[in-house]
């Protein structure tokens, strides 16, 4: 079997002004909601109680809402997950109340609103300091990835590939958290953890077309190719491979969405976000950058020493 | 001619051998057990309470399926779980007769279910997080400036004793804020308690500052002496949980200080959450002060300190003085007993040695005074006992006064219980019910396994022979993974899973470049085996460029995640080591063996290679 029967190189480079120009409008769009919506941050980030609960019967929620109303919890979200039977209650930190104390007083009181007590599955309590260090660690990660691979791509390519796959990169990250605001999806530790992986992950799909650019730099057979011609030939022949390979991490991300349940629910959806944009950007954006920032087959080709000739 | 030497197959084989074995004890499920371990230092686990625990079973005429003894407990293997409960409490009667007094902990596990001659070679089971066993999960944030302070309480009683050993008169010695005051009428008795002190202590700066008529003395401790107090204070408060937690009867808890100033507890399998809250959390530190008899505690002059006593449920105030004589980590035991002459029920205390010295002087000048034990919780003080003085007494004393059984191992209990060295509080809790954890596994396995199985139908289709060889690269690589992660007892939590799942949709990457390399090359004309080699070596520096980007950001993960982020971080890292080894070495040497021997090979079984112009 062959999916790319490709006969020319594709000319990318023609319409990268385009492909830029999507990604631009893309991440202006992430960014607004970013900031008009803002992320919905889980229990871990703003500290609070989260409390999930299994019934017999479905439960009606209203009654479980009156109740929480009336012990004083105006504030406390009541919804359902998974399945009807699911109940998910949060309750955010306030003044004066110790939130490991809020787990067991909800538990009565609405003890007696069902036929059978519900089961306490799960029940997470964080104090307001754990939340601050929480984004502030998750801050100092994302810039030891950038510093990190930066440095590594300046040092195994040159400073023009390390710029452009970083910048084409981080626009997947701002995409990824602007999808997240939009739909006000929640935003938790394992959401965090992919969007770091989903930026190693394109990155290193940059990587593998850049490491083609300076191959097809160094091969001396196609020396008469311009630098928009040398790309695109790269990009041409590193697609299959891109495709399949996405399309592969792509089946067991699929997996996890229909197989992980809950857990992972939010986990797998922030990596299919990531796989689809880290294509587009790491090829369309990246390369494009890679050209403006002015690449030029000099910079890969060891300056020749001049033979020393003696005579005797 | 596309061959390994020799050695590099051995080598290959043997570390794919050593994955497998260690990855067995993974698929043999786990049995219910009752395990026995020590509560006290001075119990054993020996050879002599193996016998015993067999005995008391034969007795109660419960059968087991083995017993093992190691360093840390005897676990006794049993059948089902309603024989584990039989017989957890059948030992749990016959081996701790005084309940109050528990000399082992008997608590419920699971052991593997494994061939013993794996567990000898300490290949063992992936330790699942409680995300995935269920249990309870506390942070708990240790307040150090309290331990500082808490030394410098401590101190005062020493400096107090001391001077009046030497015979110099003061005008008060009290703590303010981390420093330590003490008042002196004139210069030269000053200096000789500063030398008086600093022979004794050498942790300790001093400032000198005259107030009004008196001669001030300031003393706090030198910062690498505070940064002691807290690496020890935090130590104390470990064992002080260890304490604790034995009382209730986990198997394998984990109490570990995290960054700083942070211990996590995690009790696994704990169903009571209620009653492991109330002993994890509870924050009491004791003190010991002398009743200030004068003073009127309705309406206490600035000199004292009042504190409700709860006697026969009426609440009573108690006005101490401010001096603190001793603190609660000076505290070694406390046992509920009854006293042989006036078969009172009383508490009798055991101090360590300065300690002991401290209550001699204290008792000697306050005879037939009255003493009170206050307990601080959450920043509340409240006395527990208020006892008359009988005799000047040292490190060995007995508390009585009117009380019940059960107030004598209430007393006890706090007294034994409170010696943290710094406040503490729950910043973080979590429970994860025991059939939720269940499900996380059986969900994280599905999704690990589907995805891997349309993967390979994917890569079997698509590059027939080579399809497979990379689908046994990278079976290869979950066994290597999952054999890592079991030899390094790393915690598998369910973002753990989920990098199980993300590195093999990962590491078939390197195979698709190779894969696709070869293709290429043989498009490009090649002869097959000039092809194979080709295209593994070209496609190897693409690998490692983006492995290493793929490295860093695990990495950064690993630096500064914590919890959830950790999990996921350590099985990201690994995977990426176990992938590269398994689609570079071990599909390499599949390769070999079935193309390298030949001598001429007319093509190669990697689906279609499509020409251009054909």
């Amino acid at each position: 079997m062959e999916f790319f029967r490709i006969r020319k190189d594709i000319p990318f480079m023609k319409h990268a002004l385009i492909f830029n120009a999507i990604s631009f409008i893309t991440f202006l769009l992430a960014v607004f909601f970013l900031f008009t919506k803002g992320l919905h941050l889980s229990v871990e980030f703003t500290g609070g109680t989260v409390m999930e609960l299994a019934y017999k019967e479905a439960p009606q929620l209203e009654p479980i809402r009156e109740e929480l109303t009336k012990i004083g919890y105006q504030d406390a979200q009541v919804q359902n997950f998974g399945t009807s039977r699911d109940v998910m209650i949060r309750v955010p930190n306030r003044e004066g109340v110790d939130p490991n104390a809020v787990p067991a007083q909800i538990m009565k009181a609405i003890e007696g609103l069902s036929a059978s007590p519900p089961e306490l599955r799960r029940n997470e309590a964080v104090g307001p300091q754990v939340g601050r260090e929480l984004a502030e660690d998750g801050a100092l990660a994302l810039m030891l990835v950038i510093f990190g691979i930066v440095i590594y791509l300046a040092f195994r390519f040159e400073w023009r590939f390390a710029v452009s796959a970083i910048i084409a990169n981080l626009h997947d990250v701002i995409i990824i958290l602007g999808f997240f605001a939009f739909f006000q999806w929640e935003f938790s530790l394992p959401v965090l953890a992919a969007v770091l992986a989903v930026l190693g992950y394109s990155v290193n799909e940059s990587v593998v077309v850049f490491d083609r650019v300076r191959e097809t730099f160094r091969n001396s057979k196609v020396r008469n190719l311009t630098v928009p011609e040398v790309l695109d030939h790269a990009i041409t022949s590193t697609i299959s491979r891109t495709i399949i390979t996405h399309g592969s991490t792509q089946l067991m991300v699929c997996s996890m969405l229909l197989f992980g349940g809950a857990a992972l629910h939010y986990f797998a959806m922030a990596l299919t976000i990531g796989i689809c944009f880290g294509i587009y950007s790491s090829v369309l954006v990246a390369c494009p950058l890679v050209m403006w920032l002015g690449v030029s087959r000099e910079q890969f080709i060891k300056p020749q020493k001049p033979k020393e000739e003696a005579v005797v | 001619m596309n061959r390994y030497p020799l050695w590099k197959n051995l080598l290959i084989l043997a570390v794919l051998v050593i994955g497998f074995l260690y990855t067995l004890p993974n698929f043999y499920g786990e049995v219910p057990a009752v395990q026995v371990s020590s509560a006290r230092a001075t119990v054993q686990v020996d050879a002599a309470l193996e016998a015993r625990v067999e005995e008391v079973l034969k007795g109660a005429q419960i059968s087991h399926n083995g017993l093992f003894r190691d360093d840390t407990g005897l676990r006794v293997r049993m059948s089902d779980t309603d024989t584990q409960l039989k017989a957890r409490d059948a030992l749990e009667h016959a081996l701790n007769p005084n309940a109050n007094d528990p000399g082992y902990i008997v608590a419920l596990n699971l052991l593997s279910a494994s061939p013993q001659w794996l567990t000898r070679i300490h290949a063992l089971p992936m330790y699942l997080g409680l995300d995935l066993r269920g249990g309870v999960h506390f942070l708990l944030q240790v307040d150090l400036k309290g331990a500082v302070e808490k030394q410098l309480d401590s101190l005062g009683g020493d400096v107090r004793s001391l001077l009046r050993e030497k015979n110099l008169r003061h005008n008060g010695v009290s703590r303010a804020g981390n420093t330590l005051e003490m008042r002196f009428r004139d210069e030269d008795t000053r200096t000789k308690a500063r030398y008086a002190i600093s022979d004794t202590r050498s942790d300790l700066q001093f400032t000198e500052r005259s107030d009004g008529s008196d001669f001030l003395l300031i003393a706090s401790q030198t910062v690498i002496a505070q940064r002691e107090t807290q690496t020890d204070a935090i130590r104390q408060n470990i064992t002080t949980l260890h304490k604790r937690i034995n009382e209730l009867g986990v198997a394998e808890p984990v109490i570990q200080q995290q960054g700083v100033d942070r211990i996590v507890v995690q009790l696994p399998g704990v169903q009571d959450v209620a009653k492991a809250k109330d002993l994890v959390g509870r924050t009491a530190t004791l003190q010991v002060r002398m009743v200030d008899e004068d003073a009127d505690p309705n309406s206490p002059p600035i000199t004292v300190d009042v504190f409700p006593e709860m006697r026969g449920g009426v609440q009573m105030p108690v006005a101490t003085k401010k001096q603190v004589v001793l603190t609660g980590d000076r505290f070694v035991g406390a046992q509920a007993s009854i006293d042989q002459q006036t078969q009172q029920p009383i508490v009798s205390v055991r101090l360590d040695s300065a300690g002991g010295r401290i209550m001699r002087d204290a008792t000697r000048e306050n005879l037939k005074k009255r003493m009170a034990i206050i307990l601080f919780e959450k920043g509340r003080g409240e006395a527990i006992s208020v006892a008359t003085i009988q005799g000047e007494f040292g490190n060995q004393f007995q508390i009585s006064g009117s009380f019940s059984t059960e107030e004598t191992n209430r007393l006890a209990i706090l007294i034994r219980s409170g010696a943290l060295a710094a406040p503490m509080a729950i910043i973080e809790e979590r429970t994860i019910g025991p059939t939720l954890g269940a499900e996380n596994v059986n969900r994280g396995f599905h999704s690990t396994l589907w995805g891997f199985v349309a993967i390979a139908t994917f890569m079997i289709v698509y590059y027939m022979l080579f399809g497979v060889v990379s689908v046994l690269a990278l079976t290869a690589n979950v066994v290597l993974l999952i054999a890592l992660l079991s030899m390094l007892q790393a915690t598998l939590t369910v973002p753990g899973i989920a990098a199980i799942a993300l590195t093999l949709g990962m590491a078939i990457d390197a195979n698709v470049l190779i894969n696709e390399r070869i293709r290429e090359e043989l498009r490009a004309g090649m002869s097959p085996q000039a092809a194979i080699t080709a295209g593994y070596d070209r496609a190897w520096a693409t690998i490692l460029d983006s492995n290493v980007t793929t490295m860093i950001a695990g990495v950064a993960l690993l630096a500064f995640g914590s919890g959830p982020v950790r999990g996921f971080a350590v099985v990201h890292c690994l995977g990426i080591l176990t992938s590269v080894f398994s689609a570079v070495l071990v599909s390499r040497m599949l390769t070999n063996f079935i193309y390298g021997r030949r001598r001429k090979v007319e093509s190669l079984s990697i689906g279609t290679v499509w020409k251009p112009g054909v």
